[in-house]
């Protein structure tokens, strides 16, 4: 790989990292409106033209904020939660195609690889490695409900980190279907499947509502936000954390529900694809951009359905999130996969 | 009420129905619901909010807020200390010191000299107004009640009245005369034991 190549890749890391968290900042203005307006309210509207500002606000007290370090707590692992917390939710997008992604060359110069779409294109085990990355936040909730010396988030990390290792399993099961059907665990290989055949909601339903359900455990949004139940439960294992701690926190959640908004548009809604519209063949610049576009648009629809969800449903109790996962969710991910299997084998056959 | 009494109606929780066990079209029509409110109110309609600097709310008619000391026409205080609100008021914020009535104010043998309420005690429960026999102390349905320490919060006589200087044109006392008599008047305590209604 020559020096360009990887300043190249540099500067996409900067962008993705930057545009992330600018996105997730606004992210948050829009989760406050939509709350807002399913509560027959105005939301916030101070701050800036129709409080387009008020991310700034949020940021500004974040870290103005005084940053309570309780005196009891093991302070290296207390400091290190949110760090771990964060960054598993951000390394998670280097595999995570942002458009479309051509084969690229031997030997890739500076334009090769700003023309791509994603920070480490070409992953094989794309999937696998944005789970198994994914599921690295767990040891920031642990670390978190540990180090705050706390029997309430002792007990509220415990409590969230069993809901996050159940839903993986379902979360991974249902998404076997897909990548057996496509025959890849590369999520561009997984996009241009759905291009030539159907997209992923018609091929695999049971999957593609198994996925949702469980990706919304495993970004702790309601139903299932049992960690920061703050009304019923006093609070989970960040209780003890304050301002830009507890702002990393947050920010690695929403990292994640824009993670997950992107599997799921990827892996059930075709990606960049629109049926007859655009094709894998169409290439260039241009329609690199728009297929971007396309799926930038679909990604911020399923975040505010994402959103839209939280308004709608109540929180789980406990023992039914729990016998949702195990009785339910991962018996009826497992008749997916086999059906599914039985299926892919019966059509490899005949073909 | 008797748990045999023909005008109790039982609530029984409907029973499921086979499609509602499944829960996703009961989401789906709980997504509707939201749906439709965000829609109202993200178009402009349907948010309920005040915003406040600018507009005003306006509170119903039964609203409970600041109390005022209510004046006769000579711009007289109206209480005659009988101390009755500080003895219903159930947060005990009330403190009057009533003392001998001037000569010339023919119609009451006292006054009150001080009259204060400790507006930060006060649970706005309106039981120094449903007891006042002269209708001397009032709420108002002024609602921004702010001030700067706690001893602002602590309103004296001349506060109060001045509360209704503030509020007379916008808030007419409401119960100028007695309110009527519904019924005779009871003289004695009905053979239940409960006592009658205050007229």
């Amino acid at each position: 790989m020559s020096f360009w190549a990887l300043v190249a890749i540099l500067f996409k890391i900067g962008v993705v990292v930057g545009i992330t968290q600018g996105a997730v900042a606004y992210l948050i203005l829009v989760e406050r409106k939509i709350a807002a307006w399913a509560q027959d309210r105005i939301g916030p509207n101070r701050a800036g033209p129709f409080g387009l500002l008020q991310p700034l606000a949020d940021g500004a007290k974040m870290i103005l904020k005084e940053d309570v370090v309780p005196g009891y707590v093991a302070k290296p692992l207390f400091i290190l939660a949110p760090l771990i917390s964060i960054v598993a939710a951000m390394v998670g997008f280097a595999v995570v195609p942002f458009g479309p992604v051509t084969p690229m060359p031997a030997d890739p110069g500076f334009f090769d690889v700003l023309g791509q779409f994603q920070i480490a294109p070409g992953v094989d085990i794309g999937i696998l490695y944005i789970l198994a990355v994914g599921s690295l936040g767990v040891y920031g909730v642990i670390l978190a409900g540990w180090a705050s010396n706390s029997k309430y988030s002792f007990l509220g990390g415990l409590r969230s980190s069993a809901q996050l290792i159940s839903y993986e399993i379902p979360l991974g099961m249902s998404i076997l279907g897909m990548v057996m059907i496509a025959g890849s665990l590369d999520l561009n290989t997984i996009v241009n499947w759905q291009d030539r055949h159907v997209w992923g909601i018609v091929a695999q339903p049971l999957g593609f509502l198994l996925f949702l359900i469980s990706s919304f455990a495993e970004t702790n949004r309601l139903p299932f936000d049992l960690p920061e139940s703050e009304q019923e439960l006093v609070g989970g294992f960040h209780t003890e954390y304050s301002a830009m701690k507890f702002g990393m926190f947050f920010l690695g959640e929403y990292l994640h529900v824009i993670t997950v908004s992107y599997l799921i548009v990827i892996l059930f809604f075709g990606g960049w694809d629109i049926p007859y519209v655009l094709t894998q063949d169409q290439t260039g610049l241009v329609f690199a951009l728009i297929k971007a576009g396309v799926l930038v648009f679909k990604v911020a629809l399923v975040i505010i359905f994402i959103m839209w969800i939280r308004w709608t449903l109540p929180r789980f109790r406990y023992d039914t999130l729990m016998e949702l996962a195990w009785k339910r969710m991962i018996p009826l991910s497992i008749a997916n996969l086999v059906l599914t299997a039985i299926v892919v084998q019966i059509v490899r056959s005949w073909a | 009420m008797r748990p045999d009494d023909p005008s109790l109606k039982r609530m029984i929780p409907p029973t499921l129905k086979l499609h509602e066990k499944f829960y996703l079209p009961q989401i789906v029509g709980g997504l509707l619901v939201t749906g439709k409110h965000i829609l109202s109110a993200s178009l402009g309609k349907g948010a309920i909010t005040v915003s406040y600097p600018e507009d005003q709310h306006v509170p119903s008619a039964n609203y409970r807020g600041v109390h005022r000391l209510n004046k006769d026409e000579q711009g007289r205080v109206k209480c005659v200390a009988c101390m009755l609100c500080a003895t219903a008021c159930p947060a005990h914020c009330i403190d009057i010191v009533g003392a001998t009535a001037p000569e010339s104010w023919s119609d009451r043998e006292k006054y009150c000299e001080s009259f204060v309420i400790d507006e930060l005690r006060c649970i706005y429960c309106g039981m120094c107004e449903e007891a006042c026999p002269v209708e001397a102390i009032e709420l108002t349905g002024l609602y921004d009640l702010t001030g700067l320490s706690r001893e602002q919060m602590i309103f004296d006589k001349t506060k109060l009245l001045s509360v209704f200087d503030l509020t007379r044109d916008a808030e007419p006392m409401r119960y100028t005369t007695p309110p009527p008599k519904a019924g005779p008047r009871p003289t004695e305590v009905e053979p239940s034991g409960l006592p009658g209604p205050k007229a």
